[in-house]
């Protein structure tokens, strides 16, 4: 076994966790049933070993500067205390890796990347930064939890410490203790519904998983693992990197055109995506519903229905909240519209499907 | 209960009660508990003749798609269409209502072959 293990390894071992390789790291992929397990999240709360996420630090008197020209969301308007979606991109606009900036103060931000990237965008960051900027990768040094869902608050305020970061606002973090566990503690998430994400450092990361546990029982909390985390943030519609996300795509047909901003001046793959501002993108990533019986899956080639090969699946499985097997896609732009129909692929027989609109599941609109 | 003695059972998970010249097949307990919540189920045509280790059936997590093998020889005569609507089934009913298809004309000497519940709880570590 080659991949490395997170501290909540034996934790989630003590638990019946179904481990597999992920990303470079052994991580349950379920602990009982994955069904289960994303209802949970939609309906009380759920607990995610996110440890593997990567944790670089940016400080310096150009540090402000130095992100807003190495990623495309616009830093300048962060103040501190706030959190903003990112992306590091290539000069041809296609996506290294997508982010989360959280900004401690016009000289120190943390940025969180994606797990298999992080020595990889510390070394870009390092490589194509022009101002005084200093790079450091913690991604060794802190753990990660994910509470996620309608009872997340309920169970941070039930702890010590908790109802000051159950009153965070969305896209807020500050540095507190929770339990008598120093944390990081940020209201975001990957999952559609409400939540935390909790940085503590690495030997702390178990303590702060148990006492969450522990606290949440009465609330329906249950551990969660890969299959439930994917099927989540599919619904909602989040690309994931590998996935949705890639160099070969750009960050307009990501979808990420919300996070681009042209008009903030300089920075990398600005030129690239103007130009195709102007002309328009060729293809866009797609949402979509299987019409026909099955299950369209990564990687299923996408047809029109004449034949001709329009593009590829990026995600599909089917989702319990839903209720339906769906999708995403990267396809011609022309079949991006709500309502277009299109075939993938599966074992030698072409499934009808139809363009839907994003998001498939909207917490805000189902409650 | 998880591998009733009176059922026979192959190396790779599946399972087959013999009835003359017919057999029931499905996938054990340990196979549905490996595989998670089962969310689709592609069914072989009913009149298929299929031979022994030959892909019949898919079952479908939400993680990933999975061969179920034919266990031995036959046609298929019937499916368990409720399967359709209640993959499910599988998961919680593997031995009855998770019944995947009916086989008939089936090869008594690949009926021979197959491994008996002893056999197979000690291939899955039981």
């Amino acid at each position: 076994m080659s991949e490395r293990l997170t501290p909540l390894y034996e934790l989630h071992k003590e638990l019946g966790g179904k481990l597999v390789p992920f990303a470079g790291w052994q991580l349950p992929v379920r602990y009982q049933s994955a069904k289960e397990e994303h209802e949970a999240v939609r309906s009380a709360a759920g607990l995610f070993d996110v440890s593997h996420m990567g944790e670089i630090w940016v400080t310096g008197a150009e540090a402000e500067k130095a992100l807003n020209f190495l990623t495309c969301n616009d830093v300048t308007k962060l103040s501190d205390g706030k959190a903003l979606y990112s992306a590091i991109l290539n000069e041809r606009g296609g996506v290294v890796d997508d982010i989360i900036i959280y900004r401690f103060s016009l000289d120190r931000f943390l940025i969180c990347v994606n797990a298999s990237n992080s020595e990889k965008d510390y070394e870009w960051l390092q490589s194509k930064n022009r101002f005084e900027a200093e790079f450091v990768n913690e991604s060794d040094r802190w753990g990660q939890i994910a509470l996620q869902g309608p009872k997340s608050a309920s169970i941070v305020a039930s702890l010590p410490g908790g109802e000051v970061i159950a009153a965070l606002k969305r896209f807020r973090f500050f540095e507190a203790e929770l339990g008598g566990i120093k944390i990081i503690a940020a209201r975001t998430g990957y999952t559609g519904e409400d939540g935390f994400e909790f940085f503590t450092a690495w030997g702390e990361t178990a303590d702060l998983w148990s006492a969450l546990l522990n606290a949440g029982k009465d609330f329906g909390l249950v551990p969660c693992g890969l299959a439930a985390r994917d099927s989540l943030r599919l619904e909602a519609c989040y690309p994931l990197h590998g996935h949705e996300l890639s160099e070969d795509y750009t960050a307009f047909e990501s979808g990420l055109a919300w996070i681009v901003k042209l008009d903030k001046g300089d920075f990398i793959g600005r030129s690239a995506l103007l130009a195709e501002n102007e002309r328009g993108s060729i293809r866009k990533l797609t949402p979509f519903f299987v019409e026909d019986a099955g299950i369209v899956r990564e990687g299923a080639a996408v047809f029109s229905t004449a034949g001709d090969p329009i593009g590829v699946v990026t995600s599909g499985t089917h989702t319990p909240t839903v209720n339906r097997a769906l999708g995403l896609a990267m396809v011609k732009s022309e079949y991006s519209k709500e309502g277009a129909v299109f075939e993938a692929e599966v074992r030698g027989k072409r499934l009808q499907c139809k363009a839907a609109s994003s998001p498939f599941y909207d917490a805000t609109k189902s409650k | 209960m998880t591998c009733p003695d009176d059922l026979k059972y192959t190396s790779d998970h599946e399972w087959v009660r013999i009835e003359g010249a017919n057999a029931t097949v499905g996938i054990t307990h340990f196979a549905q508990a490996e595989l998670g919540d089962l969310v689709f189920v592609e069914l072989p045509a009913i009149g298929r003749a299929v031979s022994k280790k030959e892909t019949f059936c898919v079952v479908e997590s939400t993680k990933a798609a999975s061969d179920v093998y034919a266990p031995l020889g036959g046609k298929v005569a019937e499916v368990n269409q409720d399967l359709n609507s209640n993959p499910e089934l599988i998961n919680q009913d593997p031995y009855n209502g998770g019944w995947i298809a009916k086989l008939e004309g089936i090869d008594e000497a690949e009926a021979a072959e197959l491994l008996s519940a002893a056999q197979y709880r000690e291939i899955i570590g039981e």
